[in-house]
């Protein structure tokens, strides 16, 4: 039906905050690279990167996701461009299941993803100790 | 079958990645992550299917196991043209610049 809108609209609204935390990031090392005193914390996974994974899984996920649907006959190209959204009866469904599966499709890549950050996390603190503890 | 597809798809792609192409160059983080993200939206669905149908959910018509094979194939073709386009757009590794300029 429409699962995919809800990943869909989480994807669009990631997609802006890493617009906006990148802008931050390059904001700050260029203060760091004018300034003598303040110094740049080298060998740490961008918050900006991180989001792009997220973002990455969110719209792959959901263009794949998208072409299953037009398969299947239910995303169209003319409008309503959804079939379920030509009756109520379909609408009630349509937004049924975007409540539940939808939801559950966005739920479970954002779960992994934080699994991944904190993996991703943990691999770059070891790396660095074990670096600090060879000198 | 869609599910089971794209997740091999997804096994594939990040073993490449792992053991041959990990440099940023040949973006192919990125089509793991578009893989896996679709695997994990196809798998709740799986969840949702199995929760209505119960055990026929296990036992799919052949006709609708083909479709679904052929349409798995084919979600597994797009990826590979998104990574595509992605990569001759950014072109990380200056190679299509490279070519480009010396003609």
């Amino acid at each position: 039906m429409a699962c995919f809108a809800v990943p869909v609209a989480e994807a669009i609204v990631t997609t802006v905050i890493t617009a906006v935390v990148k802008r931050k990031e390059k904001k700050q090392e260029t203060k760091a690279n004018n300034s003598v005193v303040e110094k740049v914390e080298t060998g740490h996974i961008k918050l900006s990167e991180k989001l792009s994974w997220l973002n990455m899984m969110l719209w792959g996920g959901s263009i794949l996701l998208m072409f299953e649907h037009v398969w299947h006959g239910e995303v169209v190209p003319w409008f309503p461009f959804l079939t379920a959204a030509e009756s109520k009866e379909g609408i009630v469904e349509m937004l049924q299941e975007m409540s539940t599966v939808g939801v559950g499709m966005a739920v479970a890549v954002t779960i992994c993803w934080c699994i991944m950050v904190l993996v991703a996390d943990a691999v770059v603190k070891n790396t660095k100790t074990s670096k600090e503890a060879s000198l | 079958m869609t599910l089971l597809i794209t997740v091999f798809a997804a096994i594939i792609s990040t073993i490449v990645w792992y053991f041959k192409l990990h440099d940023k160059k040949y973006m192919l983080g990125r089509l793991c992550l578009m893989y896996w993200g679709a695997s994990l939206m196809w798998m709740v669905d799986a969840i949702a299917e199995y929760i209505e149908l119960k055990d026929a959910f296990f036992t799919p018509a052949a006709a609708d196991m083909i479709n679904d094979a052929f349409l798995g194939v084919c979600v597994v073709a797009l990826g590979l043209i998104i990574w595509l386009g992605m990569l001759m757009v950014k072109d990380p590794g200056k190679v299509l610049r490279t070519v480009l300029v010396k003609k």
